[in-house]
Protein backbone atom coordinates (compact mmCIF):
# COMPACT_ATOMS: atom_id res chain seq x y z
CA UNK A 1 0.00 0.00 0.00
CA UNK A 2 1.36 3.43 -0.90
CA UNK A 3 0.53 6.97 0.17
CA UNK A 4 0.91 8.24 -3.40
CA UNK A 5 -2.12 9.84 -5.07
CA UNK A 6 -3.90 7.95 -7.83
CA UNK A 7 -2.96 8.46 -11.43
CA UNK A 8 -5.92 10.40 -13.06
CA UNK A 9 -6.77 7.70 -15.64
CA UNK A 10 -6.92 5.01 -12.97
CA UNK A 11 -8.99 7.28 -10.76
CA UNK A 12 -11.55 7.86 -13.54
CA UNK A 13 -11.75 4.11 -14.08
CA UNK A 14 -12.53 3.39 -10.41
CA UNK A 15 -15.06 6.23 -10.23
CA UNK A 16 -16.81 4.96 -13.36
CA UNK A 17 -17.05 1.41 -11.96
CA UNK A 18 -18.40 2.75 -8.67
CA UNK A 19 -21.06 4.84 -10.39
CA UNK A 20 -22.17 1.90 -12.55
CA UNK A 21 -22.69 -0.22 -9.42
CA UNK A 22 -24.47 2.70 -7.75
CA UNK A 23 -27.00 3.03 -10.57
CA UNK A 24 -27.71 -0.72 -10.67
CA UNK A 25 -28.08 -0.97 -6.88
CA UNK A 26 -29.89 2.33 -6.41
CA UNK A 27 -32.55 1.36 -8.93
CA UNK A 28 -33.78 -1.49 -6.81
CA UNK A 29 -34.58 1.04 -4.12
CA UNK A 30 -37.83 1.31 -6.12
CA UNK A 31 -38.75 -2.25 -5.22
CA UNK A 32 -37.80 -1.68 -1.59
CA UNK A 33 -39.96 1.46 -1.38
CA UNK A 34 -42.96 -0.26 -2.96
CA UNK A 35 -42.62 -3.42 -0.85
CA UNK A 36 -42.19 -1.40 2.35
CA UNK A 37 -45.45 0.55 1.97
CA UNK A 38 -47.18 -2.68 0.90
CA UNK A 39 -46.00 -4.21 4.22
CA UNK A 40 -47.76 -1.51 6.23
CA UNK A 41 -45.10 1.20 6.72
CA UNK A 42 -45.81 4.77 5.64
CA UNK A 43 -43.67 6.79 3.23
CA UNK A 44 -41.78 8.53 6.09
CA UNK A 45 -40.93 5.27 7.85
CA UNK A 46 -39.84 3.77 4.55
CA UNK A 47 -37.55 6.69 3.74
CA UNK A 48 -36.19 6.71 7.31
CA UNK A 49 -35.17 3.06 6.84
CA UNK A 50 -33.20 3.82 3.68
CA UNK A 51 -31.61 6.94 5.19
CA UNK A 52 -30.75 5.57 8.63
CA UNK A 53 -30.43 1.78 8.33
CA UNK A 54 -28.96 1.89 4.82
CA UNK A 55 -28.22 -1.78 4.28
CA UNK A 56 -30.64 -3.41 1.86
CA UNK A 57 -31.08 -6.93 3.21
CA UNK A 58 -31.72 -5.65 6.76
CA UNK A 59 -34.35 -3.23 5.46
CA UNK A 60 -36.12 -5.94 3.46
CA UNK A 61 -36.04 -8.25 6.50
CA UNK A 62 -37.50 -5.62 8.82
CA UNK A 63 -40.43 -4.79 6.53
CA UNK A 64 -40.93 -8.51 5.76
CA UNK A 65 -41.42 -9.33 9.45
CA UNK A 66 -43.72 -6.31 9.95
CA UNK A 67 -45.75 -7.33 6.88
CA UNK A 68 -46.12 -10.84 8.32
CA UNK A 69 -47.53 -9.38 11.55
CA UNK A 70 -44.40 -9.78 13.69
CA UNK A 71 -43.60 -7.54 16.66
CA UNK A 72 -41.29 -4.51 16.57
CA UNK A 73 -38.69 -6.50 18.49
CA UNK A 74 -38.50 -9.38 16.00
CA UNK A 75 -38.58 -6.97 13.05
CA UNK A 76 -35.61 -5.01 14.40
CA UNK A 77 -33.78 -8.18 15.47
CA UNK A 78 -34.06 -9.72 11.97
CA UNK A 79 -32.63 -6.54 10.48
CA UNK A 80 -29.80 -6.49 13.02
CA UNK A 81 -28.80 -10.13 12.43
CA UNK A 82 -28.52 -9.43 8.71
CA UNK A 83 -26.43 -6.36 9.53
CA UNK A 84 -23.76 -8.45 11.29
CA UNK A 85 -21.92 -9.07 8.02
CA UNK A 86 -21.19 -5.34 7.75
CA UNK A 87 -19.03 -5.69 10.87
CA UNK A 88 -16.83 -8.19 9.03
CA UNK A 89 -16.69 -5.87 6.01
CA UNK A 90 -15.52 -3.10 8.34
CA UNK A 91 -12.71 -5.30 9.66
CA UNK A 92 -11.39 -5.78 6.15
CA UNK A 93 -11.89 -2.12 5.20
CA UNK A 94 -10.31 -0.49 8.29
CA UNK A 95 -6.64 -0.99 7.31
CA UNK A 96 -7.32 -0.03 3.68
CA UNK A 97 -9.21 3.18 4.47
CA UNK A 98 -7.00 4.13 7.41
CA UNK A 99 -9.51 6.69 8.72
CA UNK A 100 -10.04 7.76 12.35
CA UNK A 101 -12.31 10.07 14.33
CA UNK A 102 -15.19 11.83 12.56
CA UNK A 103 -14.12 10.59 9.15
CA UNK A 104 -14.36 6.98 10.37
CA UNK A 105 -17.73 7.69 12.06
CA UNK A 106 -19.11 9.06 8.77
CA UNK A 107 -17.56 6.30 6.64
CA UNK A 108 -19.14 3.63 8.88
CA UNK A 109 -22.61 4.50 7.58
CA UNK A 110 -21.44 3.69 4.03
CA UNK A 111 -20.13 0.19 4.87
CA UNK A 112 -22.38 -2.06 2.75
CA UNK A 113 -22.01 -4.99 0.33
CA UNK A 114 -21.35 -2.82 -2.71
CA UNK A 115 -18.91 -0.27 -1.25
CA UNK A 116 -16.91 -3.15 0.25
CA UNK A 117 -16.85 -5.14 -2.97
CA UNK A 118 -15.68 -2.09 -4.93
CA UNK A 119 -12.78 -1.33 -2.56
CA UNK A 120 -11.28 -4.41 -0.88
CA UNK A 121 -9.88 -5.76 -4.16
CA UNK A 122 -8.07 -2.51 -5.07
CA UNK A 123 -4.30 -2.31 -5.44
CA UNK A 124 -3.62 0.55 -2.99
CA UNK A 125 -5.13 2.50 -0.10
CA UNK A 126 -5.84 5.48 -2.38
CA UNK A 127 -7.62 3.24 -4.91
CA UNK A 128 -9.62 1.54 -2.13
CA UNK A 129 -10.69 4.90 -0.68
CA UNK A 130 -11.80 6.15 -4.10
CA UNK A 131 -13.78 2.97 -4.78
CA UNK A 132 -15.34 3.03 -1.31
CA UNK A 133 -16.42 6.68 -1.41
CA UNK A 134 -17.69 6.69 -5.00
CA UNK A 135 -19.74 3.55 -4.50
CA UNK A 136 -20.86 4.33 -0.94
CA UNK A 137 -22.01 7.89 -1.67
CA UNK A 138 -23.42 6.95 -5.10
CA UNK A 139 -25.51 4.08 -3.72
CA UNK A 140 -26.61 6.20 -0.75
CA UNK A 141 -27.94 9.04 -2.92
CA UNK A 142 -29.65 6.82 -5.51
CA UNK A 143 -30.95 4.21 -3.04
CA UNK A 144 -32.70 6.95 -1.06
CA UNK A 145 -34.04 8.75 -4.12
CA UNK A 146 -35.45 5.54 -5.60
CA UNK A 147 -36.86 4.42 -2.23
CA UNK A 148 -38.94 7.62 -2.17
CA UNK A 149 -40.12 7.02 -5.75
CA UNK A 150 -41.08 3.42 -4.96
CA UNK A 151 -42.84 4.34 -1.70
CA UNK A 152 -44.91 7.11 -3.29
CA UNK A 153 -45.78 4.93 -6.29
CA UNK A 154 -46.60 1.97 -4.01
CA UNK A 155 -48.91 4.12 -1.91
CA UNK A 156 -50.78 5.27 -5.05
CA UNK A 157 -51.31 1.71 -6.28
CA UNK A 158 -54.00 0.60 -3.83
CA UNK A 159 -54.21 -3.05 -2.71
CA UNK A 160 -50.63 -4.36 -3.05
CA UNK A 161 -51.86 -7.94 -3.49
CA UNK A 162 -53.51 -7.07 -6.81
CA UNK A 163 -50.06 -6.22 -8.15
CA UNK A 164 -48.42 -9.28 -6.60
CA UNK A 165 -46.27 -7.10 -4.33
CA UNK A 166 -46.52 -9.68 -1.51
CA UNK A 167 -44.93 -12.21 -3.87
CA UNK A 168 -42.29 -9.64 -4.85
CA UNK A 169 -40.92 -9.83 -1.28
CA UNK A 170 -40.11 -13.54 -1.67
CA UNK A 171 -38.56 -12.81 -5.06
CA UNK A 172 -36.40 -10.05 -3.56
CA UNK A 173 -35.12 -12.35 -0.81
CA UNK A 174 -34.37 -15.10 -3.31
CA UNK A 175 -32.40 -12.65 -5.45
CA UNK A 176 -30.41 -11.57 -2.38
CA UNK A 177 -29.76 -15.19 -1.40
CA UNK A 178 -28.91 -16.47 -4.88
CA UNK A 179 -25.26 -15.30 -5.15
CA UNK A 180 -24.57 -16.74 -1.68
CA UNK A 181 -25.55 -20.30 -2.65
CA UNK A 182 -22.03 -20.84 -3.95
CA UNK A 183 -20.95 -23.74 -1.72
CA UNK A 184 -22.47 -26.97 -0.40
CA UNK A 185 -22.24 -25.62 3.14
CA UNK A 186 -24.27 -22.57 2.18
CA UNK A 187 -26.87 -24.60 0.29
CA UNK A 188 -27.32 -27.06 3.18
CA UNK A 189 -27.63 -24.15 5.62
CA UNK A 190 -30.28 -22.51 3.43
CA UNK A 191 -32.38 -25.69 3.18
CA UNK A 192 -32.17 -26.44 6.93
CA UNK A 193 -32.99 -22.84 7.85
CA UNK A 194 -36.02 -22.76 5.53
CA UNK A 195 -37.23 -26.13 6.87
CA UNK A 196 -36.87 -25.04 10.51
CA UNK A 197 -38.71 -21.79 9.77
CA UNK A 198 -41.61 -23.64 8.13
CA UNK A 199 -41.94 -26.04 11.07
CA UNK A 200 -42.10 -23.07 13.44
CA UNK A 201 -44.59 -20.96 11.42
CA UNK A 202 -47.78 -22.57 12.83
CA UNK A 203 -46.30 -22.83 16.34
CA UNK A 204 -44.77 -19.42 17.05
CA UNK A 205 -45.58 -15.71 16.57
CA UNK A 206 -44.46 -14.14 13.25
CA UNK A 207 -40.80 -13.18 13.28
CA UNK A 208 -39.70 -15.99 15.58
CA UNK A 209 -39.13 -18.54 12.75
CA UNK A 210 -36.73 -16.12 11.03
CA UNK A 211 -34.67 -15.41 14.15
CA UNK A 212 -34.65 -19.13 15.01
CA UNK A 213 -33.05 -19.80 11.64
CA UNK A 214 -30.01 -17.97 13.00
CA UNK A 215 -29.49 -21.05 15.20
CA UNK A 216 -28.87 -23.08 12.03
CA UNK A 217 -26.10 -20.64 11.03
CA UNK A 218 -24.62 -20.92 14.52
CA UNK A 219 -24.72 -24.74 14.48
CA UNK A 220 -23.33 -25.08 10.98
CA UNK A 221 -20.57 -22.58 11.71
CA UNK A 222 -19.51 -24.45 14.84
CA UNK A 223 -19.54 -28.00 13.43
CA UNK A 224 -18.08 -27.19 10.02
CA UNK A 225 -14.37 -27.05 9.28
CA UNK A 226 -14.88 -25.58 5.85
CA UNK A 227 -13.17 -22.21 5.46
CA UNK A 228 -15.04 -19.82 3.24
CA UNK A 229 -13.25 -16.73 1.94
CA UNK B 1 -48.60 -2.84 14.36
CA UNK B 2 -49.07 0.76 15.55
CA UNK B 3 -47.13 3.60 13.92
CA UNK B 4 -45.20 4.13 17.16
CA UNK B 5 -44.14 0.48 17.29
CA UNK B 6 -42.97 0.63 13.66
CA UNK B 7 -40.93 3.77 14.41
CA UNK B 8 -39.39 1.96 17.38
CA UNK B 9 -38.36 -0.94 15.12
CA UNK B 10 -37.01 1.44 12.44
CA UNK B 11 -34.94 3.56 14.85
CA UNK B 12 -33.75 0.59 16.93
CA UNK B 13 -32.63 -1.24 13.82
CA UNK B 14 -30.95 1.93 12.48
CA UNK B 15 -28.95 2.49 15.65
CA UNK B 16 -27.94 -1.17 15.92
CA UNK B 17 -26.97 -1.48 12.25
CA UNK B 18 -24.85 1.68 12.46
CA UNK B 19 -23.05 0.43 15.58
CA UNK B 20 -22.38 -2.93 13.86
CA UNK B 21 -20.79 -1.08 10.93
CA UNK B 22 -18.78 1.23 13.19
CA UNK B 23 -17.58 -1.71 15.31
CA UNK B 24 -16.02 -3.32 12.24
CA UNK B 25 -14.05 -0.18 11.42
CA UNK B 26 -13.02 0.39 15.04
CA UNK B 27 -12.40 -2.97 16.74
CA UNK B 28 -8.89 -4.43 16.33
CA UNK B 29 -9.12 -7.08 13.61
CA UNK B 30 -7.85 -10.06 15.60
CA UNK B 31 -10.74 -9.87 18.09
CA UNK B 32 -13.26 -11.08 15.51
CA UNK B 33 -10.92 -12.91 13.15
CA UNK B 34 -11.52 -16.36 14.65
CA UNK B 35 -12.47 -18.90 11.94
CA UNK B 36 -15.68 -20.04 13.68
CA UNK B 37 -16.84 -16.42 14.11
CA UNK B 38 -16.15 -15.71 10.44
CA UNK B 39 -18.04 -18.84 9.36
CA UNK B 40 -21.05 -18.02 11.51
CA UNK B 41 -21.15 -14.41 10.32
CA UNK B 42 -20.88 -15.69 6.76
CA UNK B 43 -23.74 -18.18 7.29
CA UNK B 44 -26.16 -15.85 9.11
CA UNK B 45 -27.34 -14.03 5.95
CA UNK B 46 -27.77 -17.37 4.16
CA UNK B 47 -29.90 -18.86 6.96
CA UNK B 48 -31.95 -15.73 7.53
CA UNK B 49 -32.66 -15.07 3.86
CA UNK B 50 -33.70 -18.70 3.35
CA UNK B 51 -36.04 -18.51 6.36
CA UNK B 52 -37.43 -15.19 5.13
CA UNK B 53 -38.17 -16.68 1.71
CA UNK B 54 -39.92 -19.67 3.27
CA UNK B 55 -42.07 -17.58 5.62
CA UNK B 56 -42.84 -14.81 3.10
CA UNK B 57 -44.03 -17.29 0.51
CA UNK B 58 -45.73 -20.02 2.55
CA UNK B 59 -46.95 -18.53 5.85
CA UNK B 60 -50.67 -17.75 6.12
CA UNK B 61 -52.26 -14.63 7.57
CA UNK B 62 -51.89 -13.54 11.18
CA UNK B 63 -55.43 -14.82 11.91
CA UNK B 64 -54.68 -18.20 10.42
CA UNK B 65 -51.02 -18.95 11.02
CA UNK B 66 -50.67 -22.16 9.01
CA UNK B 67 -48.83 -22.84 5.77
CA UNK B 68 -50.68 -21.78 2.61
CA UNK B 69 -50.02 -22.54 -1.04
CA UNK B 70 -51.12 -19.61 -3.20
CA UNK B 71 -50.03 -17.19 -5.94
CA UNK B 72 -46.92 -16.22 -3.95
CA UNK B 73 -45.39 -19.63 -4.69
CA UNK B 74 -45.94 -19.07 -8.41
CA UNK B 75 -44.21 -15.70 -7.99
CA UNK B 76 -41.23 -17.38 -6.32
CA UNK B 77 -41.04 -19.94 -9.13
CA UNK B 78 -41.00 -17.13 -11.68
CA UNK B 79 -38.24 -15.38 -9.71
CA UNK B 80 -36.21 -18.60 -9.74
CA UNK B 81 -36.54 -18.87 -13.53
CA UNK B 82 -35.48 -15.22 -13.88
CA UNK B 83 -32.40 -15.86 -11.71
CA UNK B 84 -31.48 -18.94 -13.75
CA UNK B 85 -31.66 -16.69 -16.83
CA UNK B 86 -29.29 -14.28 -15.04
CA UNK B 87 -31.81 -11.44 -14.85
CA UNK B 88 -30.82 -8.40 -12.72
CA UNK B 89 -32.32 -7.91 -9.24
CA UNK B 90 -35.07 -5.49 -10.21
CA UNK B 91 -36.25 -7.74 -13.05
CA UNK B 92 -36.41 -10.74 -10.68
CA UNK B 93 -38.60 -8.79 -8.26
CA UNK B 94 -40.82 -7.48 -11.06
CA UNK B 95 -41.28 -10.95 -12.59
CA UNK B 96 -42.26 -12.40 -9.20
CA UNK B 97 -44.90 -9.71 -8.72
CA UNK B 98 -46.20 -10.02 -12.28
CA UNK B 99 -46.55 -13.81 -12.10
CA UNK B 100 -48.49 -13.63 -8.82
CA UNK B 101 -50.69 -10.81 -10.10
CA UNK B 102 -51.51 -12.80 -13.25
CA UNK B 103 -52.42 -15.90 -11.25
CA UNK B 104 -54.78 -13.81 -9.09
CA UNK B 105 -56.31 -12.09 -12.12
CA UNK B 106 -57.45 -15.34 -13.79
Amino acid sequence: MTAEPLEPGRRREIVRDGLAVSVATGAYGISFGAISVASGLDVWQTCALSLLVFTGASQFALVGVIGAGGTAFFAAASGLLLGVRNTLYGLRLAPLLGWTGLRRAAAAHLVIDESTAMSVTRESGAAARTGFLTTGVGVFVLWNAFTLVGAVAGEALGDPRDYGLDAAVGGAFLALLWPRLDSTQHRVTAVLAAALALVLVPLTPAGVPVIAAGVVALGMGLVSREVHP
Amino acid sequence: MSAAAIWLAVLGCALGCYLLKLAGLSVPGHVLEKPAVRRIADLIPVALLAALIATQVLAGSRDQPALVLDARLVGLGAALVALLLRAPFIVVVFVAALAAALVRAV
